[in-house]
């Protein structure tokens, strides 16, 4: 294969997936492309699959969901109705996650730095050494002084904030070509959330690494996102650029969306806007008998 | 605006775990909230922000009594707690309901959904427990009846979230405690739980105090906001008031750091660099110095005291936004 073609292969292609758990399905027929270097961001109501299709692109869905679909691959390799050591192999330098709670994402009872070793990489055939340097390297990408020292923290030494730099460092450390972001910024505070996003763009200019990050927080979202997927009861309803759907969103269900976002309201009010899901329902079926 | 006795009142209020055990710093007294004062009043709502690890959950842990305060004094309806110890907390606890942070990890993994909303139901012997009843107090959380026959591992994020949000307000309280609230919360069902909260606050005059990471919710939501900083309060007052003035440079920092909804308005730098110092090893002096544009040399070697700015702000702070820069602020007594 030419570089060329290396570049512009797309990190991520998915086509028409769907998912259900125990036949009741829970992702609807998604297509979703993601470049080398794209930021893309999914939005979209609670419940609507958003954690299902993350866990589906890194093979963590529980044996009680299916998949089935056109396409599903990863860094180029076909995943679909693949089994788990074919997800494995993927994972790592594929795919890696990050995940909401940084405090949950470490075991409490050793130190950080066994944990990174041990856990991440098993299987690998560096050294002892050569991961030590590897870990050192990627902590100092993330932004974290005193690498040797924090390697041998307990995670409930580290504040949040520190510990999500740790979480990114580890899933930095397989090389993935996507980060995949599940709500990385809800448990911090927003002077670190606003580190923690400044640190994912920097990540995306010096590693062309390609994220894909899952928010409620529409903030969070237009600071950092190339491009935008809205999820509503299972199906992609809308995607494109950040900036086209936050000036110009067209689905009933972003507009209603966008409508009940805190941030756009005015101090005051008594009582805050929610979605009429009964109303997108008749307009869906007006849309489908039209 | 009525001057009613607050419900439950706290004057310097701090907590230190014991690092136990000894197996990762014997003997070592950690201090996790350090003079923490607030009162909590009928039908008023207080917001407690601050980054992550500062104390907000142990804080309102011990204010319904789960974790023991070591020092400082908690009065119930006017009247001083005799001491921290259990029985004494009971009047509290049977009067207040908690949301904890974690939902999930609250729940009975092999419980379904709709027991595990009715259990303060069935416990207190409040309230109907029949699985109408039950729907129609998940439907007021947002929560489709549908999901009441599932066990926890299979709602989302945000269903349990809900889920949690039912349990807690199934026997209304006098009090509530609610941590994180809306975290993981679509837009539209965030707006649906405070919509809740105000309509409880409005017919029973229940106190709240809500512990949340999203400005937008405290800023809609609270008449108080209380911010802390390593498990201290920098700044507390009406929120209004906060959001128009805020006077500690580390309630600056927050409200510049919010990212707004518009991709036009990106930043290019983060507002406040640096990390939040661990715990551990607090800082000399203002423990926010490292982090701090304004900080003097007084900021590193001695601590600010809490003191009362305008507009009914207190601030912990030697040089307050918006006052005479150059003169320490002059403490109260
Ligand atoms: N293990 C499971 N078994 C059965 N159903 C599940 C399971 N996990 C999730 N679901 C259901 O699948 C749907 C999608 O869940 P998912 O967690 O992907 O939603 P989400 O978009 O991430 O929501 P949130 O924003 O609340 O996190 C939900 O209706 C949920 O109840
Ligand atoms: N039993 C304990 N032993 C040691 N440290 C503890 C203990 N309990 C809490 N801590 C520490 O106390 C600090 C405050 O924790 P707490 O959970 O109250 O913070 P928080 O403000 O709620 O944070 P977050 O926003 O992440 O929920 C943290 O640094 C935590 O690691
Ligand atoms: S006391 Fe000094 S360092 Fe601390 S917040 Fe105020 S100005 Fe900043
Ligand atoms: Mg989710
Ligand atoms: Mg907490």
């Amino acid at each position: 294969m030419s570089t060329e073609q290396q570049q512009t292969r797309p990190v991520l292609e998915i086509d028409e997936l769907s998912i259900s758990y125990g036949g009741r399905p829970a992702v609807s027929n998604v297509n979703l492309t993601i470049q080398p270097g794209e930021i893309v961001g999914i939005i979209g109501e609670s419940g609507s699959g958003k954690s299902t299709l993350a866990h589906a692109i890194l093979g963590l869905l529980p044996s009680s969901a299916t998949v089935s679909g056109r396409a599903l691959s990863l860094a180029g390799k076909n995943l679909l109705g693949a089994d788990g050591p074919a997800f494995r192999s993927v994972r790592g330098p594929g795919a890696a996650m990050v995940f909401q709670n940084p405090m949950t994402t470490f075991s409490p009872l050793h130190r950080l730095g066994d944990q990174l070793t041990d856990l991440l990489w098993r299987g690998t055939s560096l050294s002892k050494e050569e991961k030590r340097q590897r870990i050192v390297a990627v902590f100092r990408q993330v932004g974290l002084s005193n690498a040797a020292g924090r390697l041998s923290n307990y995670p409930f030494e580290l504040s949040g904030g520190m510990l999500q730099r740790v979480a990114i460092a580890a899933a930095l450390m397989m090389r993935p070509s996507l980060l995949i972001a599940d709500e990385p910024t809800t448990a911090l505070d927003v002077t670190m959330e606003a580190q923690i996003l400044h640190l994912i763009r920097e990540l995306r200019a010096e590693a062309g690494v390609a994220v894909l990050m899952i928010s409620h927080h529409l903030g969070v979202i237009a600071e950092i996102c190339d491009r935008v997927v809205v999820m509503y009861a299972g199906r992609v309803v809308e995607q494109g650029p950040v900036e086209a759907i936050f000036a110009n969103p067209t689905h009933p269900y972003t507009k209603a969306l966008f409508a009940c976002e805190p941030a756009l309201i005015a101090p005051g009010v008594n009582r805050m806007p929610v979605i009429d899901h009964e109303a997108l329902r008749r307009h869906a079926d007006e849309r489908k008998t039209a | 605006m009525t001057k009613q006795t607050p419900i439950l009142e706290a004057r310097g209020l701090g907590i230190a775990v014991g690092t136990g055990g000894g197996i990762f710093f014997a003997g070592r007294k950690l201090d996790i909230v350090m003079d923490v004062s607030l009162s909590l009043r009928p039908g008023k709502i207080v917001c407690v922000v601050g980054e992550s690890g500062s104390g907000k959950t142990t804080l309102g842990m011990a204010l319904v009594g789960l974790t023991p305060p070591t020092t400082g004094e908690i009065r119930f309806d006017g009247a001083p707690l005799q001491d921290f110890s259990k029985a004494s907390f009971r009047p509290i606890r049977d009067k207040s309901a908690l949301l904890f942070q974690d939902p999930a990890s609250s729940f009975n993994p092999r419980q379904r959904i709709g027991d595990i909303i009715a259990e303060p139901r069935r416990i207190s012997g409040e309230g109907a427990t029949t699985s109408e009843a039950i729907a129609s107090l998940a439907q007021l959380a947002g929560l489709p009846s549908s999901l009441l026959s599932r066990f926890p591992h299979a709602l989302s994020g945000g269903q349990a979230r809900r889920a949690a949000v039912a349990r807690a307000l199934s026997v209304v309280p006098r009090l509530i405690v609610a941590d994180e609230p809306t975290a993981g919360l679509d837009v539209s069902v965030q707006g649906g739980v405070m919509n809740l909260f105000l309509d409880i606050r409005e017919k029973h005059d229940t106190a709240f105090l809500i512990i949340t990471h999203n400005l937008a919710v405290a800023r809609h939501i609270s008449d108080e906001l209380v911010i802390m900083y390593l498990g201290r309060v920098v700044e507390s007052g009406p929120t209004a008031e906060i959001f128009r003035n805020p006077q500690h440079p580390y309630t600056k920092a927050l409200l510049d750091s919010e990212p707004v909804p518009d991709p036009r308005h990106r930043r290019n730098e983060p507002p406040v660099i640096g990390e939040v110092p661990s715990i551990f090893a607090r800082p000399s002096g203002c423990e926010f110095h490292e982090r701090c544009r304004f900080a003097q040399s007084l900021c590193r070697s001695e601590a600010p005291r809490e003191t009362a700015g305008a507009n009914g702000q207190r601030v912990r702070c030697h040089f307050p936004i918006g006052q005479a820069v150059g003169e320490p602020a002059l403490a109260i007594a």
